[in-house]
């Protein structure tokens, strides 16, 4: 009754309103932001897209040439959008499951616990220029340590960054150094899962195997999927290891989408062309948004929401 | 009696089994010990070998099979390293530049989640969803125009590019910084309102006191986030004398040539600080990642 004649009087009530107006202010540096570097950016970009600009003189309007350069004329196009997915299919999940797996057998109550978990994360803060510099050495043909050690157990030895075939290869096992990153967030996820689950279950006679398939990994769902996420955003923007090491090659087997922007934009200084990729960039990502959001309601688990019929 | 013996004989079932799960269990987590040992060795090898690198002498580099301890032991690589790069030059600009990031975004990003968290007003929510998807937008969407705008403002190969943005807040930072708002009693700002409190006055006199380990966190994060950034200053910086220590050392990887030596003596000297500051911190570090954890 109170809330009818509350909505009945007045459009706006001044509380609301006072209300609104602080909210906006305490937000107005991030509104600005998103206004300056966001919105007017994917628009502006949008703009350039449909033209020619080399940043000297003034862009001019070519219509959709570049999105028809990009798509028939660019034979790196393939190539980076080939190793960027290859990085998101083959990389990312392999990445997961490491740190998926690692977190699960710290979460064994193993002492020693702290030590562990700081020998695992540090390499993910380790600048990324620093990681690329020491794995480049390590990695060396006829010098590296990596090589040394295959050998050393009767493996053959790998041209890694300078072959085509093992460049790939070599920025996942870079990529995995920095596995703890996302670790750490899955133990402190695990941590947070309730004792009382697991004594359910065992008072159902449920072994460790059970444990984890029905409770630890549901429990989980809500993790893997947010570093599942902020993996795929890393992936398109894969750059600094491989601009370091490779610069996109060898025969452009590490160009990734990020780099091939970058090159065009700040190499070549192509801007028109590097917006029209930033575009379709923009126009993946958003599909890829929305299908990972629709579809995840089916496999992401979130505690207190099944009741509410949601 | 009959009844007293059949529960004993359960007792002494329920032992068993009991002692069966505890020797699978005592196996399960030898294994576990082994595989995370193992592990754990072989991730601080790249450690070991940037360490060990840099206190060898350049001959040794070259030596097949190659050898762990240094021999001789030399110190050179180091002052080498410092001369071939300007060093300091690189460390004070990027010293400015994540310092500067650190206190506009503490101050941005604290303000903002305020008024995503603490304050009921129309549309706060939508705003929200805006907000959280625009962390889904891969910056190399946006890199174009951005630099376009600086350049028309005169700031390139200037700091300015990689600083005066902080004040705007950074998406995911306002976020963890709601997460934490979130959990403090709203009856804390009900009572301080009662008391004729402003707003602002709530934020700062009753709020950001409380927020403090989120704070750190955020701070942290953003020293680590500069301290390592290479494309913001690869884009934007190009004198040497603007350079950052990230584009410095790559740089010094054109230039070096094979001297590995002195390169893995910088970059032993761009690593440190941070396993220092991980060390030093590393409570907050684990907070940050537990906050990201909240739901919400």
């Amino acid at each position: 009754m109170a809330q009818i004649s509350l909505r009945n009087r007045r459009p706006i009530n001044p509380l609301v309103k006072r209300n609104l107006i602080n909210g906006l202010l305490f937000i107005s540096p991030w509104l600005i932001g998103l206004l300056i570097f966001t919105i007017y950016p994917v628009l502006a970009s949008f703009y350039y897209s449909f033209t020619q600009y080399d940043i000297v003189s003034p862009p001019r309007w070519i219509g959709l040439d570049n999105y028809i350069e990009a798509f028939t004329a660019d034979p790196l196009f393939y190539r980076a959008v080939g190793n960027t997915l290859w990085y998101a299919v083959i990389a990312l999940p392999l990445n997961m499951f490491v740190a998926v797996g690692v977190s699960l057998l710290l979460n064994m109550q193993v002492r020693g616990l702290p030590i562990y978990r700081t020998l695992f994360f540090l390499p993910s803060i380790v600048p990324e220029i620093a990681s690329a510099l020491l794995w480049g050495w390590m990695l060396n043909p006829q010098f590296g340590l990596v090589n040394q050690l295959l050998k050393g157990i009767g493996l053959p030895s790998l041209g890694w960054l300078s072959d085509p075939t093992w460049s790939k290869p070599a920025l996942i096992v870079i990529g995995l150094w920095g596995f703890g990153g996302s670790m750490v967030i899955y133990l402190a996820a695990l941590q947070d899962i309730s004792e009382q689950l697991y004594e359910a279950a065992e008072i159902d006679g449920a072994g460790s195997w059970a444990k984890t398939r029905y409770i630890t990994l549901p429990m989980l769902t809500p993790t893997i999927f947010f570093n599942l996420v902020l993996g795929l955003i890393g992936t398109f923007q894969y750059f600094t290891t491989a601009f370091v090491l490779t610069a996109g090659g060898p025969a452009g087997s590490t160009t990734f989408y990020a780099l091939l922007i970058y090159n065009n934009a700040f190499r070549y200084f192509k801007m028109g062309y590097a917006s029209a990729l930033a575009w379709l960039l923009f126009a993946f990502v958003l599909t890829l948004t929305l299908v990972i959001f629709k579809t995840s309601g089916r496999w992401v688990y979130y505690e207190g929401e099944k009741s509410d019929g949601n | 009696m009959a009844t007293k013996t059949a529960s004993s004989a359960q007792q002494l079932a329920a032992s068993q089994s009991l002692s069966a799960i505890k020797r699978t269990r005592a196996i399960q987590r030898m294994v576990a010990y082994a595989a995370l040992t193992l592990l754990a060795i072989v991730f601080s090898i790249p450690f070991a070998w940037l360490l060990t690198t840099s206190l060898k002498p350049p001959a040794q580099l070259f030596r097949l099979p190659l050898e762990w301890i240094p021999h001789p032991f030399t110190w050179k690589n180091y002052p080498q390293a410092l001369t071939m790069i300007p060093f300091f030059v690189y460390l004070k600009n990027t010293v400015y530049i994540a310092l500067f990031n650190v206190v506009a975004s503490v101050i941005s990003c604290s303000l903002v989640a305020y008024g995503f968290a603490r304050i009921r007003w129309p549309g706060r929510d939508t705003l929200f969803v805006v907000l959280i998807a625009t962390l889904m937008i891969p910056y190399p969407v946006t890199l174009i125009p951005t630099f376009l705008i600086f350049r028309d403002l005169g700031w390139i190969n200037t700091p300015h590019p990689l600083t005066w943005p902080a004040f705007t807040g950074n998406a995911f930072f306002i976020f963890l910084m709601r997460q934490f708002y979130m959990t403090i009693p709203q009856e804390l700002s009900s009572a301080a309102k009662i008391d004729g409190a402003s707003e602002f006055q709530i934020y700062r006199l009753i709020i950001l006191p409380l927020a403090r380990p989120a704070l750190a966190v955020v701070a942290l994060f953003t020293f680590l986030a500069n301290w390592n950034d290479f494309l913001g200053p690869l884009v934007y910086l190009s004198d040497r004398d603007q350079y950052t220590l990230a584009i410095g050392m790559y740089g010094f990887l054109s230039r070096s040539g094979t001297a590995f030596g002195p390169l893995m003596a910088a970059a032993t000297m761009m690593v440190l600080p941070i396993v220092v500051l991980f060390f030093l911190a590393q409570r907050t570090f684990i907070q940050g990642i537990t906050l990201t954890g909240i739901k919400g």
